[in-house]
């Protein structure tokens, strides 16, 4: 689904992402884990598109990101860190632009979202302006919105910051379902007992990829219990932040 | 190819925006009122009831002819004689008068000559008040002067009204200044909420962005100058000569013109805050100094008559000018119409340019 060949990112002297290599496939859940800095955040613009590799290619179902940049963007969803819908647009209305600017017709669009718009209770709010909404609300609101043009590929750049346990926990039930249609979803945290949800996960430190693979054989090949003890093992310093 | 579909969305969005941003409604409403009732009664440039101060040696029937002359005009107000003793440096030191007028004692039989002496500290003033003493010397007596009898004839604006000079002017001054700022802002904020960021990852252009966002504006700029328009003719019963559909076609392009100003602005901007200081500072003062508004561009020195070439509001002011008090056609107004065009493209296409090199 999506390809990278040594990927690096380079801000003046600074490398911030140093020889990335990831094949990450369809239907996976695919997870960034690192401290702040160490490079996620950047990463993942790079793989949708927001900031141009220094050096290294990308493609997305064999499309190479810069030369086929619209058929790659409309296949790709993006939910960003820092909550980013209208706050002065109703709920629905900020969904019904981004069908817009997708050229999805809205009621196709509306069909797309239907089930997620259920599970996660949003019938009810879709009238209300987007910013009286609760947090939590407003998270979700977001993953819908990234969602309208049923994109195959999904990025989530830390969506859990700021939500509380129960509502985290129901947020990764629907990427889950997600998964199991066969989106691929790649997803950024810093809460490590979110990495167990991930098929997948890359741990990265200062740009470069420390540990790569699925959670439970990383623990075992470190012979560690959880996630957070992996983590202090290969980055050698207590670097998280745990809840 | 710009997708209209994607165009439309933004512009859609963007509506949706103005209409509920009451901030963004009252730049767009009131701003240019008060600016036009504000500038409209400030820079009013007529003079009226300048203190003359007559020092008549001659006391004859004509020089008492002329002085009546002088006194029926609403243009000046005699002072009384007491003063007239001063010397006029001290009269005029102590602000008693602003212009003295001696009459020799032999005037009307030996001699017409008048001395005429006007404080020039304000040099705009001291001009008007010498054209109308020697209007209305001129009227008084027209051979008076001498052997050459000129008579001037000011044309479209023979009254010489300021509303006529500032009312076109302000209309190109406000327009510039609010197209600037709605653009700039519409966009750096959402630099700053990060919106921009998600309409990025989607395959919106970079010019579907820009037009998209422009559209709406236009029409908001057309109903502002409408609106300046309108209250200027009621306000200050300033006259409109030429067609009502030139002037919405030119308009437009200097509407066209401001928005792109905008963009191109929003593009260096950060922050709301650097945009609208940075949208106010490139037309604000360069329009009133540079345009043509106050200072004529023929007597600038050579290198500010050069950068005038790229303030829009000189081509505008002369249309609007030519529209409002001359009833210019097409034909008389298409150069500068045309440069309006080519600004406008040139900076929508160094702002797409701009905006997709940020992306790397």
């Amino acid at each position: 689904m999506i390809h990278t060949r040594s990927l690096n990112k380079d801000f003046g002297d600074f490398r911030a992402v140093n020889d990335i290599n990831l094949e990450i496939g369809k239907g996976e859940i695919f997870g960034f884990l690192g401290a702040n800095g160490a490079g996620k955040t950047t990463t993942i613009r790079m793989l949708c598109g927001l900031l141009k590799p220094s050096s290294g290619g990308i493609s997305v179902d064999g499309l190479d990101i810069v030369r086929h940049s619209d058929q790659v963007k409309q296949r790709l969803g993006y939910m960003s860190q820092k909550f980013s819908l209208y706050p002065d647009l109703l709920a629905l209305e900020n969904l019904e632009f981004y069908a817009g600017i997708y050229q999805v017709p809205f009621a196709k669009a509306l069909r797309n979202v239907e089930e997620i718009i259920d599970q996660f209770d949003l019938r009810s709010i879709l009238k209300f302006r987007t910013d009286d909404l609760p947090m939590g609300y407003k998270q979700r609101l977001s993953l819908v919105a990234a969602l309208v043009h049923d994109p195959p590929l999904v990025f989530l750049d830390e969506p859990t910051s700021g939500v509380d346990p129960q509502a985290r926990r129901e947020f990764w039930q629907a990427i889950n379902d997600l998964a199991h249609k066969g989106k691929t979803i790649i997803v950024s945290t810093h809460f490590m007992d979110e990495a167990e949800y991930c098929h997948r996960v890359i741990i990265m430190q200062d740009g470069r990829e420390v540990a790569l693979g699925n959670p439970a054989e990383l623990k075992a090949m470190h012979s560690v219990a959880n996630m957070q003890d992996l983590f202090i093992k290969v980055l050698g310093v207590e670097d998280a932040k745990s809840e | 190819m710009p997708n209209l579909n994607r165009i439309r969305a933004i512009a859609e969005k963007e509506v949706f925006h103005i209409l509920r941003d009451s901030r963004t409604l009252a730049i767009i409403f009131i701003m240019p009122l008060l600016q036009l009732i504000i500038f409209g009664y400030a820079m009013n440039m007529e003079i009226r009831q300048v203190p003359l101060i007559v020092d008549d040696q001659a006391l004859n029937s004509d020089s008492r002819a002329l002085v009546e002359a002088f006194v029926q005009t609403d243009y000046f107000q005699l002072v009384p004689h007491r003063e007239g003793n001063l010397r006029p440096e001290d009269l005029f030191k102590e602000r008693l008068a602003q212009a003295t007028l001696s009459i020799p004692r032999d005037f009307g039989s030996q001699t017409q000559q008048l001395f005429l002496k006007i404080d020039a500290s304000d040099p705009n003033s001291a001009q008007m008040i010498q054209n109308y003493a020697t209007g209305i010397v001129n009227a008084y007596a027209p051979t008076a002067t001498g052997g050459i009898d000129l008579r001037a004839q000011i044309l479209y604006n023979p009254d010489l009204k300021s509303s006529y000079f500032f009312v076109p002017g302000l209309i190109a001054l406000i327009l510039v200044m609010i197209c600037a700022l709605l653009t700039s802002i519409s966009i750096s904020r959402e630099k700053e909420m990060g919106t921009m960021e998600q309409i990025l990852v989607s395959p919106v252009s970079a010019t579907e962005i820009l037009v998209g966002k422009v559209l709406p504006y236009i029409l908001l700029g057309l109903i502002d100058a409408l609106l300046i328009l309108g209250v200027g003719m009621l306000l200050f019963q300033v006259p409109f000569r030429g067609d009502f559909l030139v002037f919405l076609l030119f308009t437009f392009l200097y509407v066209l013109t401001s928005l792109c100003l905008g963009l191109l602005v929003s593009t260096v901007a950060k922050t709301q805050q650097a945009a609208m200081m940075m949208a106010l500072g490139l037309t604000l003062l360069p329009t009133l100094l540079l345009s043509g508004y106050m200072f004529p561009i023929s007597s600038m020195p050579p290198l500010l008559q050069k950068i005038t070439y790229i303030i829009p509001a000189r081509y505008y002011l002369q249309i609007i000018r030519g529209i409002m008090l001359k009833g210019n056609s097409i034909q008389h107004l298409y150069q500068a119409g045309l440069s309006l065009m080519l600004m406008s493209g040139f900076m929508l296409m160094v702002a797409a340019r701009r905006f997709k090199l940020r992306l790397s």
